[in-house]
């Protein structure tokens, strides 16, 4: 431990069949490794004494008292050692069927794994399985013990058989083992010290194969990733952050926000107790950052730098393992989370489901309990990823179904698409409001602008269109454009046809809102008495925001002319010059579209609504 | 690259903000010993100087006294919303525990009133895997039941950093920001931070405390250890488990497991 502090422990997971001899290797690599708290021995001794058993390595990790009575491992737990050449953490899972469940909470992040095999038995169904998992979760490195060499006479002949059928096995998963050692883990057998009884053995021990494994690559070498987390208003200032899951940053720097394309530099790096602030942070580190802009970012927007941005897609292929009591179903909803994005995704297909033991994949309808399997999966809206191969930290996703995480999984590249694959979705009878805002991941609203021509209506319900859709919204806007084509065809421009054209819209925007889509509306409505019908159809929906240009601003940008077609009397009625503009007495929102420029005015709007769609938490 | 304190720190302080993001109402438990003192440390970090949350004491009216008087001269000047909450008497808990164990009942007692009356469907608390095999089995976030029982056989899957942060009405989570980090890594992030120390921990007349906890059922472990460099020192040469010295976890082999199966921290 020549400089404990700069150097993280390894993490080594432990894997193999139900007493093939975990617990008991560990138990015992601790003693002879000198990594046994002082006592601990004389504890073990004790216990074992109490239960008539001779002295019991397992329970050095077995803690609780369930587990020392039926000399099984409950839970997965996390012990320190060391040799001397470095420390590491020990991830000790139960071999028995719970073993995924349990095993995936210390392993997915392992840094290298031992998978121990039974002489006698060589590899049965949890080691393949284990073997399979490793490969999932992308654990290359990996050291076979070999144990219970005692059992078979010490037999070198036994040993060359089950190391190669181990080694077989691995390699077809594309891990190379880094050692393969013959070890008596209850005597201490070549763990630390060599075996004088299988002289025949001339490789490394245990901890001789555990101190060559490679550290962890630092992700610092990567395109940045920071995935935001949260926002938190200063003072003044608005700070974003979250931690650094891949390379660095730096004040200056141009980052794109994903999926919302969004640009910004960095403007400074926020930090409390430092001095002098830092200038520059890498993979690891949580930060703070502001903004030289006031663009709208919030929890699950990825920065990255403008190279090398991350992939957009509502489509995306998951290597994945199924924890939950029920299968997996085509055309299930369940929530994916991958970093702090958080997003509806649908199964669209089942691609295969692989067999453990034959490693053969099979298309199937379902996906069992501790299956692993590659599925298709929709989402509403985009993600902004990277497959496992290019940045494994924004592949790794977890999927929940109400209060329970069910399974897990690695984004995979995408090799093709796939056409007509059958979708089977289960109906609901009775659909509530909720049921629609929770597959939506939002509430419906209508959102109604209001203003005089010229003032920016359309340009801000097209450009809140576009970044809502991006963020999964289901999102639609009504104009004079779509709506005077087919469904007020009808409608000419004198006075009673324009109420009925703003009755109509009303009224369809009502009915989107209640099937669960925001609908922006973008229409002059300068009557106080139209937009209050409207707001009749869906009260607790509608929102009023008063798009406010003043009329000399309008009449400047003039963009389609019809302010000087006015003044020259070629139009009839026209608001704000031969006709009223009845601007809303109490609107949810003002957006002043006079002064500020556009990309504020969107941002403004974009977080209204975000704010007020948002579903209740939990 | 960032060295092993620096990524500790970094996923301590992604975990409250994710604490802080998912989970209200929230508070922090505080036992004014080295750990949570480190953890209040980074809380302070990660929401840029102010801890944004209640920070509640559980007092048995036990601790040392340096350990109160530390508590409110700390309180004070990192402006903390302090909580004091009263323990109930020994007469309360489980007389079938054994003694020492009693007293650390009463705590699980205070907890468990605690959250009841206000609400809480998050707690923070400085535990670390280390310390004791039955915490190292622990989650970062831990379901309980209304009765603050830790349903230690069917704990929810967490891995990738995602963490479980919905619970049903009435149960609650207890989140573990430490539990990676050592002793050691305490006391390196406790020296290089300049984090103030409470001074029992630091030995005198031959004699120091390593584990905090109430003076009846807590004892100093003999050390010549008189600043934070000569602790470094003697836990990097000791074997000496850390919670020798914390008589509730030695009365019966599993003494600590069914504490805190009936929710102690």
């Amino acid at each position: 431990m020549s400089d404990p502090v700069a150097r993280p422990p390894l993490r080594l997971v432990f894997v193999g069949h139900v007493d093939h001899g975990k617990s008991t290797l560990i138990g015992r690599l601790l003693h002879d490794t000198g990594s046994l708290p002082e006592g601990k021995l004389d504890e073990i001794r004790a216990v074992s004494a109490r239960r008539g058993m001779p002295l019991e390595w397992s329970f050095v990790l077995d803690a609780f008292q369930a587990e020392r009575d039926q000399a099984v491992t409950i839970d997965v737990t996390e012990i320190r050692f060391h040799t001397a050449r470095r420390d590491y953490v020990i991830v000790d899972a139960p071999g028995h069927r719970e073993f995924l469940r349990n095993t995936i909470s210390g392993a997915a992040a392992a840094d290298a794994a031992v998978l121990m095999v039974d002489a006698a038995e060589g590899l049965r169904e949890q080691t393949r399985r284990h073997a399979y998992l490793l490969h999932l979760l992308g654990i290359a490195q990996v050291v076979v013990a070999v144990n219970k060499m005692d059992l078979v006479g010490r037999d070198p002949d036994r040993f060359r058989a089950v190391a190669e059928q181990a080694g077989r096995h691995l390699e077809r998963l594309g891990i190379r083992p880094v050692a393969i050692v013959p070890v008596v883990a209850r005597e201490g057998e070549n763990l630390a010290t060599p075996s004088q009884s299988m002289p025949w053995y001339g490789g490394e021990l245990l901890v001789e194969a555990l101190d060559r494994l490679a550290p962890p690559v630092p992700a610092t070498t990567r395109p940045l990733r920071l995935p935001v987390q949260d926002v938190y208003k200063l003072g003044d200032k608005r700070v974003l952050v979250g931690r650094i899951e891949s390379g660095l940053l730096r004040i200056g720097d141009e980052l794109l926000f994903s999926p919302s394309g969004r640009r910004a530099q960095v403007a400074s790096i926020e930090s409390w107790g430092a001095d002098p602030p830092p200038a520059e942070a890498v993979a690891g580190q949580s930060v703070g950052i502001t903004l030289d802009r006031p663009i709208f970012v919030e929890r699950g927007d990825i920065a990255s730098d403008t190279a090398h941005p991350p992939d957009l897609a509502s489509q995306f292929r998951l290597r994945l393992f199924w924890l939950a009591e029920a299968p997996l179903r085509l055309g299930q909803l369940l929530k994916l989370r991958r970093a702090t994005s958080e997003l509806v995704v649908t199964v669209e297909a089942i691609e295969s489901v692989i067999d453990n033991e034959t490693l053969a994949a099979a298309p199937a309808e379902m996906v069992g309990r501790d299956e692993t399997a590659v599925v298709r999966l929709r989402a509403r809206g985009l993600l902004a990823f990277d497959p496992v191969e290019r940045d494994p930290a924004m592949a790794r996703c977890a999927l929940i179904d109400g209060y329970d995480t069910v399974g897990g999984g690695v984004i995979v590249s995408d090799a093709g698409r796939h056409g007509g694959a059958t979708s089977l979705f289960t109906v609901e009878h009775l659909l509530t409001v909720e049921a629609r805002a929770a597959r939506n991941g939002h509430r419906g609203a209508v959102i109604w602008l209001t203003g005089l021509s010229g003032a920016g209506k359309s340009t801000l319900a097209m450009q809140a269109e576009r970044e809502l859709f991006a963020r999964g919204y289901s999102v639609y806007v009504l104009d004079g454009d779509n709506v005077r084509r087919g469904l007020n065809a009808d409608l000419g421009f004198g006075a009673s046809d324009r109420a009925e054209n703003i009755r109509r819209v009303g009224e369809v925007a009502g009915l989107f809102a209640d099937a669960g889509t925001v609908v922006i509306t973008a229409f002059i409505s300068p009557y106080r008495a139209d937009r209050d019908r409207a707001r009749r159809v869906c009260p607790g929906l509608f929102h009023e925001v008063h798009v406010a240009a003043n009329i000399e601003t309008c009449e400047r940008r003039d963009p389609k002319g019809l302010y000087r077609r006015a003044r020259a009397g070629e139009l009839a009625d026209f608001t704000g010059i031969s006709a009223p503009y009845e601007a809303p007495a109490a609107p949810e929102l003002t957006i002043d579209t006079g002064t500020q420029p556009v990309e504020a005015s969107v941002d403004e709007l974009v977080r209204y609504i975000v704010d007020r769609t948002r579903l209740a938490a939990g | 690259m960032l060295d092993h304190l620096d990524a500790l720190e970094g996923r301590t302080i992604y975990i409250l903000r994710e604490a802080f993001c998912r989970v209200a109402p929230l508070a922090l438990l505080w036992s004014v010993g080295k750990d949570s003192n480190a953890l209040l440390w980074m809380c302070r970090k990660a929401f840029f100087g102010r801890v944004p949350f209640p920070v509640v004491q559980l007092d048995t009216g036990m601790e040392l006294d340096e350990v109160y008087r530390f508590r409110d001269s700390a309180a004070d000047a990192w402006s903390l919303d302090l909580r004091i909450e009263a323990c109930p008497p020994e007469g309360a808990v489980d007389p079938a525990l054994p003694p020492a164990a009693r007293a650390a009942a009463r705590k699980t007692a205070g907890l468990r009133s605690l959250i009841g009356r206000e609400g809480y469907r998050g707690v923070l608390l400085g535990i670390r895997r280390d310390e004791q095999a039955v915490r190292a089995k622990e989650r970062v976030f831990s379901p309980r039941g209304p009765e603050g029982g830790w349903a230690f056989r069917d704990q929810p899957p967490e891995f990738w950093d995602q963490y479980k942060t919905e619970v049903p009405e009435a149960a609650h989570l207890r989140i573990h920001p430490l539990l990676d980090w050592s002793e050691l890594d305490i006391w390196r992030y406790t020296r290089r931070e300049g984090i103030p120390v409470v001074p029992p921990y630091l030995a005198r007349d031959g004699r120091r405390y390593r584990s905090l906890g109430e003076r009846n059922i807590t004892h100093p472990i003999a050390s010549t250890a008189a600043t934070i460099d000569e602790i470094i020192a003697e836990l990097e040469a000791t074997r000496v488990p850390e919670r020798a010295g914390r008589a509730m976890d030695h009365e019966a082999e599993d003494a600590f497991e069914r504490l805190r199966a009936d929710g102690y921290m």
